[in-house]
C-alpha cells in the first residue's frame, strides 16, 4: 500500500515535508495503527502516540486523508490510496505525528471537569434514577483523543479563548448530571463571545468524533439553558 | 540535571495512582504524578465489567461471602488479612467513587446496578450473588476519568509524557525518590521525595497474545528489580478465557454476567461439563482451561478451529446496547460481527499479573531483611496491578482488580501522610544513586549490533506465548529460559536508527523493552519452580494442587535468578481462617 506520511523533527534542522513510502501489507482485517506499527518497525524514526490499540484511551488520532480518526479503530480498506497521514490539525507539531495537546487539555480544565456537590455525603450512594442517569449517555463517553476540537475551524482561530467541543461536551456532562448543584456557575463560566458562543454549527466534530458522539447537540442544549434563563 | 521536590511522588496515572495522588492532595502535601502517558490514556480506562463491591442492592450480601469467593477464586493462595481488609473497604471505597461523580448505571429504585460476575456466590458457596458494581461496560473508564477530574481539582502536579529511569536509594535502602526523562524534550530529570509509591500497572506485553495495552510493559517491575528488590509469585498470570480470537482485545465477564454463554462447534454448552453448578460464571483460571481443552480436543470452531463462540443474541438489542453498548463496538470493529446477529469468536487472552511487587496492607514495599521475610523498605510503596499484596493469590476474580486499585491506593496514600509527618526532612541524596538510571538511558545511544528493538520484542512474546501459556511443563519452560537468556544476549547488540532527543519512541520502547525481558525471566523461572498447579498456573507435569509442599508464595530476585519462598498469611484480621479445601465450582 501507498503511504504519504507528515514527517518532521525539529532537531534535524529540515522542514517539516511528506514522505512516500511502500508498505506490504494485506489491508483485512487491518486497522490504520497496524500499518504504523509497520511502518515504524522499518524505521524506527516514526514518532506517534499510541497505546490500548481498541479504540478507548484516545492517544492516536491523526489526521488520514483530510479527516480526524482513531488509528486503531480505522480500518486500513476503508482509506484510499495513497493514504495521507498528517498530525492533528490546529495544534502546534512537536514530531511527525506528535501534537501538542496543551491547547485542548487547557480548555478541558477550564471547564471545571468534576462533580461539584457541597452537601454532607450520605453513608451510601447518592440516589439518581435511570432517567436522570439516561441525560448523561452520549456526553460522560469522551475519550479526549482531541479529533473533534483540532477539526473545529473555530478552534483553529481561537484556540485560547473557544473551549471547543470536546470541552463544552463535558460542560454539559456535569450540567445535566442531576447530582450535580453548579449548573449557574457553569453556565456564568460559558457566557461570553468566545467561550460557546464561537461554534458556528459546521458539525464538524460529529463527523470527527470516533466515539459516535454529538458535541454539536449537547452545545444546542447549553445554549437552550442560556437563552431561558436570560428570559 | 534538572531537579524538582516534592513531599511524595508516583508513578503510573491509572486508577492506584490517582487514588492515592488524591488522597494525598486533599490532606495538603505537595504531590507529583509521574506518567509515560497522559493519565486518562492508562489502561484501567479499558476495564469494562465492573467493580465488585457486597452492597447488596440486588442481592444479599455481605463483605464476608465476598472474602470467602476471593480466598476460594485466589486458589487459597491468597493472603487472607488483606482479602478481610479489602472486602472490608469495598462498599465505603465505591460509595466514595459515586459521591466523586463516577457514573454508575442506575437500577430502577436509583441504586448503583450491580451484575453478576465469574466465582460470585451468597452463603460461603451457595447461589450465585450479584456483586460487581458497573457503569455500563465503561467502568473502568468512567473510574479513570472520574478520579483524574478530582486530582485536577486538588491540584495534583502531573508530569504527562515522562519515562521512569529507576528508583534512588541510599545506602541505607531509603527511597529517595526516582531519576525520569521528558519523552518530549529528552531531558533527564530528578524527582526527589520522601516517599515514592510504583502503580505502573501490568505487563501482559510480554505475551503475544494479550488484551493489555501497548503501555504494560512492567516498568515498575523492572525498577524494582534493578534496585535489587524480589518480586512475588510471578508465575500467576490469568488468562481471559473472551479475547477477541486473534486480536486478544477483551470481551467482559459482565457479557456472562448478563446471560451470554460459551459453545464449541458441536453447539454445545462445554461448561456444563467443567463446572455443573457455575457453567460460563465459574472462576476465569477454570473456564480458560476448559476453552483450551476443548480447542485442544477438535471442538474448536472456525476453519482453523481455533476459538470457540460466545452467544448473546438471546439477550435481545435493548439490553446489548443498554448494558453492553462497549463490547458490541468492539465485537463489530474486530471481529466483523455484530452481536446482536451472531456469535462473537473468542479465545484465552494473556490479561493480567496476580504477582508482582511484594508490599503489605499499608502499600509499603516488602522485602527479606534482617528480622523476617516482610520487612517494609522506607519510603517506598507499590499499588494496583504490579503490586502484590496479595489479595488475588494465584487467580483474580472479575471486578476485584478495580476495586484493589481504590482500596489499596486510598490505604497506601493514607499511609505515606503517616510517614511523612514522622519523617519530615529529606534525607541526603548520594550522587552515586542518580547516576545508576542515567546509565541506562546513556547506553541507547551507543552504536553496539544491528539487532532492533521490534525484533526481539516480537521474539519474546512469541517465545512466552509459546512456553509459558496456559499450560506448562519443565521441559518446555526450560527451553524457553534458554531462547530468553538467548535473547537477553542479542539485547545487547541493538542499536537505535532514532537519535533525535524529541520525542524519541524509539528509545522509549527500547527502555521498555529492558523491563520485558526481566518480567519474561522473572515469570519462567518462577514457573519452573513452582511443581503444582494451583489457579492460573498448570503444570502438565504436576497437575495436583500440592499445599504441603506449596501453599507459599515465590520470591525471585534477579542475582542469580534467586528463588525464595514466604508463606501464605492464612490469618484474616478479625474473622477465623477459611481453610484450603478442594475448589469446584
Amino acid at each position: 500500500m501507498k503511504f504519504r506520511l507528515h514527517r518532521f523533527d525539529p532537531e534535524s534542522g529540515k522542514k517539516p515535508f511528506m514522505q512516500e513510502v511502500e508498505l506490504d501489507i494485506d489491508p483485512a482485517g487491518k486497522m490504520l495503527l497496524d500499518a504504523l506499527l509497520e511502518l515504524k518497525a522499518g524505521d524506527d524514526t516514526l514518532a506517534f502516540r499510541r497505546s490500548c490499540r481498541e479504540g478507548v484511551c484516545g492517544s492516536d488520532a491523526v489526521n488520514a486523508n483530510g479527516r480526524n480518526v482513531l488509528a486503531c479503530v480505522t480500518p486500513l480498506s476503508s482509506l484510499k490510496e495513497p493514504i495521507e497521514i498528517r498530525p492533528l490539525p490546529g495544534l502546534p507539531v512537536i514530531r511527525d505525528f506528535v501534537v501538542d495537546m496543551e491547547p485542548f487539555y487547557r480548555q478541558y480544565r477550564s471547564i471545571k471537569p468534576w462533580l461539584i456537590n457541597d452537601e454532607p455525603e450520605p453513608e451510601r450512594e447518592r440516589l439518581q434514577t435511570p432517567e436522570e442517569r439516561a441525560e448523561l449517555e452520549g456526553a460522560y463517553e469522551c475519550i479526549l483523543c482531541g479529533a473533534c476540537t483540532s477539526a473545529c475551524p473555530s478552534f483553529w482561530w481561537h484556540p485560547d479563548k473557544f473551549v471547543g467541543p470536546s470541552g463544552l461536551l463535558q460542560a454539559w456532562r456535569f450540567i445535566a448530571d442531576s447530582r450535580d448543584q453548579a449548573t449557574e456557575e457553569r453556565l456564568d463560566n460559558l457566557e461570553d463571545a468566545y467561550r460557546l458562543y464561537r461554534c458556528r454549527g459546521v458539525m464538524n466534530c460529529v463527523e470527527a468524533c470516533p466515539k459516535g458522539l454529538n458535541p454539536t447537540e449537547a452545545i444546542g442544549k447549553i445554549r437552550e439553558l442560556l437563552v431561558k434563563r436570560k428570559v | 540535571m534538572d531537579k524538582r521536590v516534592f513531599d511524595a511522588v508516583i508513578l503510573g496515572g491509572g486508577g492506584s495512582g490517582l487514588r492515592a495522588a488524591l488522597q494525598l492532595a486533599d490532606s495538603g502535601f505537595k504531590v507529583a504524578v509521574v506518567s509515560k502517558v497522559f493519565p486518562t490514556r492508562s489502561h484501567t480506562v479499558s476495564a469494562q465489567g465492573g467493580i465488585t463491591a457486597a452492597l447488596g442492592n440486588v442481592t444479599e450480601d455481605n463483605w464476608h461471602w465476598h472474602m470467602f469467593d476471593t480466598v476460594k477464586g485466589s486458589d487459597y493462595l491468597g493472603d487472607q488479612d488483606a482479602i478481610e481488609f479489602m472486602c472490608r473497604e469495598a462498599a465505603s471505597a465505591v460509595y466514595e467513587l459515586e459521591h466523586m461523580g463516577l457514573p454508575f448505571s442506575r437500577l430502577d429504585n436509583g441504586k448503583i446496578y450491580q451484575r453478576a460476575f465469574g466465582g460470585q456466590s451468597q452463603n460461603f458457596g451457595g447461589e450465585q450473588a450479584v456483586r460487581t458494581c458497573a457503569c455500563a461496560d465503561r467502568t473502568g473508564h468512567a473510574l479513570l476519568h472520574t478520579l483524574y477530574q478530582r486530582n485536577i481539582a486538588a491540584r495534583t502536579q502531573f508530569f504527562d509524557e515522562y519515562y521512569a529511569l529507576d528508583l534512588v536509594r541510599d545506602a541505607e535502602g531509603y527511597c529517595l525518590g526516582l531519576t525520569a526523562m521528558s519523552i518530549e524534550t529528552g531531558e533527564p530529570i530528578l524527582i526527589e521525595a520522601r516517599a515514592t509509591l510504583l502503580a505502573t500497572g501490568g505487563a501482559g506485553r510480554v505475551f503475544w497474545n494479550t488484551s493489555n495495552a501497548m503501555i504494560n510493559t512492567g516498568d515498575g517491575l523492572g525498577m524494582v528489580l534493578r534496585a535489587g528488590l524480589p518480586l512475588e509469585d510471578m508465575e500467576f498470570w490469568q488468562f481471559h478465557p473472551t479475547g477477541i480470537a486473534g486480536v486478544g482485545s477483551l470481551i467482559t465477564e459482565g457479557v456472562r454476567g448478563e446471560g451470554g454463554y460459551l459453545v464449541n462447534s458441536r453447539g454445545e454448552r462445554f461448561m456444563e461439563r467443567y463446572a455443573p453448578h457455575a457453567r460460563d460464571l465459574a472462576s476465569r483460571d477454570v473456564v480458560s482451561r476448559a476453552i483450551a481443552t476443548e480447542i485442544h480436543e477438535g471442538r474448536g470452531c472456525g476453519p482453523h478451529a481455533d476459538h470457540v463462540l460466545l452467544k448473546l443474541e438471546h439477550l435481545g438489542e435493548q439490553v446489548i446496547a443498554e448494558r453492553l453498548p462497549g463490547i458490541r463496538e468492539l465485537s463489530i470493529r474486530f471481529a466483523g460481527v455484530d452481536p446482536v446477529n451472531g456469535p462473537i469468536p473468542v479465545a484465552p487472552t494473556a490479561h493480567y499479573m496476580m504477582g508482582g511487587i511484594p508490599t503489605n496492607l499499608n502499600g509499603q514495599v516488602v522485602a527479606p531483611a534482617r528480622y523476617g521475610p516482610e520487612e517494609p523498605v522506607p519510603g517506598l510503596y507499590a499499588v494496583g496491578e504490579c503490586a502484590c499484596v496479595s489479595v488475588h493469590g494465584a487467580n483474580r476474580l472479575g471486578g476485584n482488580s478495580l476495586l484493589d486499585l481504590v482500596v489499596f491506593g486510598r490505604a497506601a496514600g493514607r499511609h505515606m501522610i503517616e510517614y511523612l509527618t514522622e519523617n519530615p526532612y529529606p534525607r541526603e541524596l548520594p550522587d552515586a544513586a542518580v547516576q545508576f538510571g542515567l546509565k541506562r538511558l546513556a547506553r541507547w545511544s551507543e552504536t553496539r549490533g544491528d539487532e532492533t528493538v521490534d525484533g526481539i520484542t516480537r521474539e519474546l512474546r512469541r517465545l512466552m506465548q509459546k512456553h509459558c501459556g496456559v499450560y506448562r511443563k519443565r521441559a518446555v519452560l526450560e527451553e524457553g529460559l534458554g531462547e530468553l537468556a538467548g535473547l537477553q544476549e542479542r539485547a545487547g547488540k541493538i542499536t537505535l536508527g532514532d537519535q533525535s532527543r524529541v520525542f524519541n519512541t524509539a528509545r522509549i520502547e527500547a527502555l521498555e523493552l529492558e523491563n520485558l525481558l526481566l518480567v519474561a525471566r522473572a515469570t519462567i523461572v518462577s514457573a519452573l519452580a513452582r511443581e503444582e498447579s494451583r489457579g492460573a498456573h498448570s503444570r502438565e507435569d504436576f497437575p495436583q494442587r500440592d499445599d504441603d509442599r506449596w501453599l507459599k508464595h515465590t520470591l525471585y530476585h534477579l542475582e542469580n535468578d534467586q528463588l525464595d519462598t514466604k508463606p501464605v498469611r492464612l490469618k484474616p484480621l478479625t474473622v477465623d481462617s477459611f481453610k484450603p479445601m478442594a475448589r469446584s465450582y
